[in-house]
């Protein structure tokens, strides 16, 4: 179970640029859901994200993962019980390093790196095995440098990566917005299956009204710091995007042409 | 003969150098200037042991030890301080010019009828004459490849994969739940205990130590480093390790050749626009491989 509680959250203070982003924000997530979260630009998703995963610090407030107080710990130490992908597929993966390297290191994670081998060669036919359900192509290239594979399969990739090693929670941070349409529907596919296979607690932030209303078991939208709509269960299953775009119109102005695009693609 | 041998020998003693180079400016991503300070501390920590008849050998480990601190006090200055990678190289190479005066005693220090490593008593018992000249090449050779295959097996443990990712994508090893700022730091400690080794064996050979031989480390390890990486190309089998090795001793080869037409004043010179040339060349075969492509 992930809290937040009363966050407080300001850009720039004591400038005429002062944005009080989060004034007095709770949230709680339960455990194994699968939590979709849509928004304007500046509508503090990205932030939120960031805030959970220590990539930028609260001003006030606690964050709670089972009980643990999160605020305090350093960024890499949280990403210990956390799985992340971002929306640049770069970031997800070593592109000098070949797949088996990048999945090596992955699958190290929280077990330490010392001085023994860095791949496994016992380990090669699982990894096979878990690219080849991806349907990309990359069980064969296991000893291709990651850098020389497209934005989707990098995606994919640090998808598995994120989630080889037992993690409490997922954060993906519109982790489809930069595939093209087709490669974004199968990243997306993959992403339902793994957090159904590791039941791990799920945040997506998108911009995909689409992916928001059809996957997931519960829809947050946000707008200026605040949840200003919540539904799940049978109320998520009855949203539909068109009701989510309308509800976009009435909030704000900004951006409304792209968000058109995603529910049309 | 002798010219090509004393080109080998010294190319040898740069290789050491320019594998530490390799790693912080190649594969940290990081151009440090450290080196320039912890090149020489190395000779002048062997200097001073082997003029008190210290085992050469415990001299060459101390030195390297003391290059791994001056890395990790970089390093520290970089990712605690915050201070920028460059600023951070020039800060510690400043500091090092006079902790490396302090160490010696004087500005230059020469340590003629001592032992060293390619010059004792089991030595001369042991290499037959007509070898003798060679003894030198050999033993640096050996200590070269040493430093080579333990730097290759590093980069192939799980600990070395760390490394290697740092430079270039270090938001992941934050995902991996990894202090990035330790992996910077214990590659800076690496890279500075080959640099100040090859600083000792410098020493060593050349039996002396000079406060302001540490100018241009970093430009003829970069050199090194880009000749390497550049010039063969194509020779893949050759691992990378191997290729900055190889491009420290056509380095220094080419300043040889260049400096037997000029004085030895020029050195620097010399020194500076064959790096440039490298430079230049090395782009130049890069947009060739991407017009290629």
């Amino acid at each position: 179970m992930l809290e937040l509680k009363h966050i407080k959250k300001c850009y720039h203070p004591g400038t005429v640029n002062e944005i009080r982003l989060f004034e007095d924000f709770s949230l709680t997530v339960r455990e194994g859901e699968f939590v979709t979260v849509v928004g304007s630009n500046g509508s503090g998703k990205t932030s939120l994200l960031n805030m959970i995963c220590g990539s930028i610090d609260i001003d006030g407030g606690e964050i709670l993962a089972n009980g643990r107080d999160l605020a305090r710990q350093k960024d890499f130490y949280r990403h210990r019980k956390i799985g992340r992908v971002f929306q640049d597929p770069q970031k997800g993966t070593c592109p000098s390093m070949t797949i088996l390297e990048n999945m090596s290191m992955a699958d190290r994670k929280n077990k330490g790196y010392g001085l023994g081998r860095g791949t496994d060669k016992r380990k090669q036919e699982p990894y096979r095995r878990m690219l080849r359900e991806l349907n990309l192509g990359l069980e064969d290239k296991l000893h291709i440098q990651v850098g020389a594979l497209s934005g989707g399969q990098r995606q994919a990739l640090a998808l598995l990566m994120a989630t080889m090693t037992p993690i409490e929670f997922l954060i993906l941070d519109e982790h489809t917005a930069a595939l093209d349409p087709k490669t974004a529907d199968l990243v997306m596919e993959l992403t339902e299956r793994l957090v159904k296979e590791k039941r791990v607690t799920t945040i997506m932030v998108t911009h995909n009204l689409k992916y928001a209303v059809e996957y997931g078991t519960r829809l947050l939208m946000m707008h200026q710091g605040q949840v200003i709509l919540d539904k799940e269960g049978k109320e998520k299953a009855a949203v539909k995007a068109g009701e989510l775009l309308s509800a976009f119109h009435g909030i704000s102005m900004e951006g409304n042409g792209h968000l058109m695009y995603s529910v049309t693609s | 003969m002798t010219l090509l041998l004393s080109v080998l020998e010294q190319g040898m003693i740069y290789a050491v150098m320019a594998l530490g180079v390799y790693i912080t400016y190649k594969i940290l991503d990081f151009p440090d200037l450290t080196v320039d300070g912890s090149f020489p501390m190395g000779a002048a920590i062997t200097a001073v042991l082997i003029s008190k008849d210290a085992n050469p050998l415990l001299a060459l480990l101390i030195s390297g030890l003391a290059g791994a601190a001056a890395g990790c006090l970089t390093g520290l200055i970089h990712v605690k301080l915050k201070v920028r990678d460059l600023l951070s190289g020039i800060i510690m190479m400043t500091a090092l010019y006079t902790v490396n005066l302090r160490i010696a005693g004087k500005a230059n220090l020469p340590i003629y009828n001592k032992d060293t490593m390619f010059d004792n008593g089991l030595i001369r018992g042991l290499i037959p004459d007509q070898l003798y000249p060679y003894r030198t090449a050999v033993i640096l050779l050996a200590v070269m490849l040493a430093a080579k295959y333990l730097l290759d097996w590093y980069m192939n443990t799980s600990s070395g994969y760390l490394l290697r990712a740092v430079g270039d994508n270090d938001t992941l090893l934050t995902s991996l739940g990894v202090n990035k700022g330790l992996v910077k730091i214990a590659g800076l400690s690496i890279a500075n205990a080959l640099v100040a080794l090859s600083g000792s064996l410098f020493a060593q050979q050349q039996r002396y130590f000079d406060a302001s031989m540490g100018t241009g480390t970093m430009v003829v390890g970069l050199a090194s480093v880009i000749i390497g990486i550049s010039l063969f190309q194509k020779r893949s089998f050759l691992r990378v390790t191997s290729r900055v090795a190889a491009g420290a001793v056509l380095y220094k080869a080419c300043v040889a050749i260049a400096i037997r037409y000029m004085k030895s004043v020029d050195l620097k010179l010399v020194t500076a626009s064959l790096f440039l040339v490298i430079l230049v060349l090395g782009r130049e075969r890069k947009r060739k491989v991407k017009e290629c492509a």
